[in-house]
């Protein structure tokens, strides 16, 4: 689904992403974790088409990025609603700046809100939603387009231990049951290890990858409570730590 | 529901409160100073509804008129430019170093040059006004603009956002609130403008009615016309107040929250 080639990404002479490689398979989800300022937020901006790259190539579904392609929806990490929009009004404005008929809008995001249960808050503002609250809206926003490549940049981490899990449970089945990719930008283990199929570790400072992981066990809702899940967990965390 | 009834109820109740302190305190300083420059509150009410029957509204209505058609030009003009600067970071480089020397300069100074080149009518004072408050608002649009979150147009152009919906969802409600204040910091600025500017060449405005009625020793009219200039403001504070509760309801919701 995605092809990123020798990606470069520099804002003005500092590199923030140096020379990425990466292929991303159509239907699966993707982590991307390292560090603080390591270059995941410029990866996925790049992926989004929000910063161009010095040099290299990404392709999706074999088309160059393009800023707002149609089809990718982009979660970032203060969630981006606008607080001056009530969650109906956040939740249909990508529908609304694509000039699709208002009834078909109501249609799409009622469902939307009401499998995402927060229906019965359409008419709240930002402001007077819980953290996990305003990511669900931020997610039913994005879902909206229809996409089938989700963006997400630490989308659970100003969350409470509780909140973050059942909302990493809603992103696994929504993934599984809208037949969407998922590139997530994280900076917590178990969360790369419960959602990522695909697990990149990124280097501290150099803006590289340092390794790929496979995570066969991805799908299994359960799998938080498996062995295996702290095993893959550790195995991460060494990766991590060991300096080159 | 009902602590917005609660909360609109003890507002009401602290402007009766504000006028009815502010009213003894006349009255106090009138009991005192036993002079005529102070009238006493009841006369000055009773002389001011009097001259309601004559010709105050239309005094009254020539210094509306005067800060409203200021108010909305500079309102069309600040705000677009502000936009507009706001969003350009290089075209705002070659206009900011002009803005900033010109925008603390006491405009009200240009009134003779605006005079010569406008006539001794309306129009030279609405440009006065209009002059005035065009840079504040210019400069409060500019500086919020910059002040926005990068993520949020970061979110607006990854849904496809045109230029034109760029302003219609992001940077106008954005700056709204902060237009709010400029407005109303605008509007004291503007009636203490007109009270000067209506002291030349015009016979009707409520800057006019208050000179008039002292240069006459007419201590009670005078009174009257203070009065008459201070409703002015309130009204047009109470109408400002109700056109941003009416648009920025997320941020009262933020205020109370907070
Ligand atoms: N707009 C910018 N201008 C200059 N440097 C930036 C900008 N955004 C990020 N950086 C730098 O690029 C590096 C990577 O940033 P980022 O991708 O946000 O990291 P992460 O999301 O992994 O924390 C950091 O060192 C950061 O300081
Ligand atoms: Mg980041």
């Amino acid at each position: 689904m995605i092809q990123i080639k020798d990606l470069e990404i520099k804002y003005g002479s500092f590199t923030a992403v140096n020379k990425i490689s990466l292929n991303i398979k159509e239907n699966s989800s993707c982590a991307i974790i390292g560090p603080s300022g390591c270059g995941k937020s410029t990866l996925l901006y790049g992926l989004a088409g929000i910063v161009k790259p010095a040099s290299g190539d990404i392709f999706i579904r074999e088309q160059p990025v393009k800023e707002n392609r149609r089809k990718t929806g982009l979660i970032l990490q203060n969630y981006g609603l606008f607080p001056w929009k009530t969650v109906w009004e956040n939740a249909i404005l990508g529908l609304k700046i694509r000039s699709i008929s208002m009834e078909e809008i109501d249609n799409t995001v009622t469902t939307i809100l009401q499998e995402l249960d927060i229906l019965e808050l359409k008419d709240k503002f930002p402001v007077q939603l819980s953290g996990g609250q305003k990511q669900r809206v931020a997610i039913a926003r994005a879902l909206s387009i229809q996409p089938d490549l989700l963006l997400m940049d630490e989308p659970f981490s100003a969350l409470d231990a509780i909140t973050r899990e059942a909302l990493q449970n809603l992103v696994l089945s929504l993934q599984q049951q809208k037949k969407m990719s998922i590139v997530f930008v994280t900076h917590n283990i178990e969360e790369a290890v419960f959602l990522g199929q695909q697990i990149v570790i990124m280097d501290k400072t150099e803006g590289s990858i340092k390794h790929i992981i496979e995570n066969k066990n991805f799908g299994d809702r359960n799998f938080r409570f498996d062995e295996g899940f702290f095993q893959l967990c550790m195995e991460v965390r060494r990766i991590m730590e060991v300096s080159d | 529901m009902i602590e917005m009834k609660l909360n609109n109820f003890f507002l009401q109740h602290k402007g009766i409160y504000g006028t009815v302190v502010i009213i003894i305190l006349w009255y106090i300083f009138h009991y005192l100073l036993q002079t005529a420059i102070i009238p006493s509150p009841i006369e000055t009410i009773m002389e001011f509804f009097r001259l309601l029957q004559r010709d105050l509204l239309l005094h009254m209505f020539a210094s509306l008129y005067r800060i409203l058609v200021a108010g909305i030009i500079s309102l069309i003009l600040g705000v677009s430019i502000g936009l507009y600067l706001g969003l350009n970071e290089k075209i705002d480089q070659y206009f900011s170093p002009m803005i900033y020397l010109l925008y603390p300069i006491p405009k009200i100074a240009f009134l003779p040059v605006l005079m010569i080149l406008f006539g001794l009518g309306n129009l030279s004072k609405i440009m006065l006004i209009t002059i005035i408050i065009f840079f504040q608002i210019l400069v409060t649009t500019r500086d919020s603009v910059k002040g926005l979150n990068k993520e949020w147009f970061y979110s607006i152009r990854s849904l496809g956002a045109s230029k034109f919906q760029l302003y219609q969802h992001l940077v106008l409600p954005a700056v709204l609130p902060k237009l709010f204040t400029a407005i109303r910091i605008s509007i004291g600025t503007s009636i203490a403008v007109l009270f000067f500017a209506e002291n030349f060449a015009t016979t009707y405005g409520i800057g006019y009615f208050i000179m008039n009625s002292w240069t006459r020793v007419d201590y009670v009219q005078m009174f009257a016309g203070i009065l008459a200039i201070s409703l002015l403001g309130l009204l047009i504070f109470k109408g400002i107040d109700l056109l941003e509760k009416h648009l920025c309801k997320w941020i009262i919701l933020e205020k109370e929250t907070i």
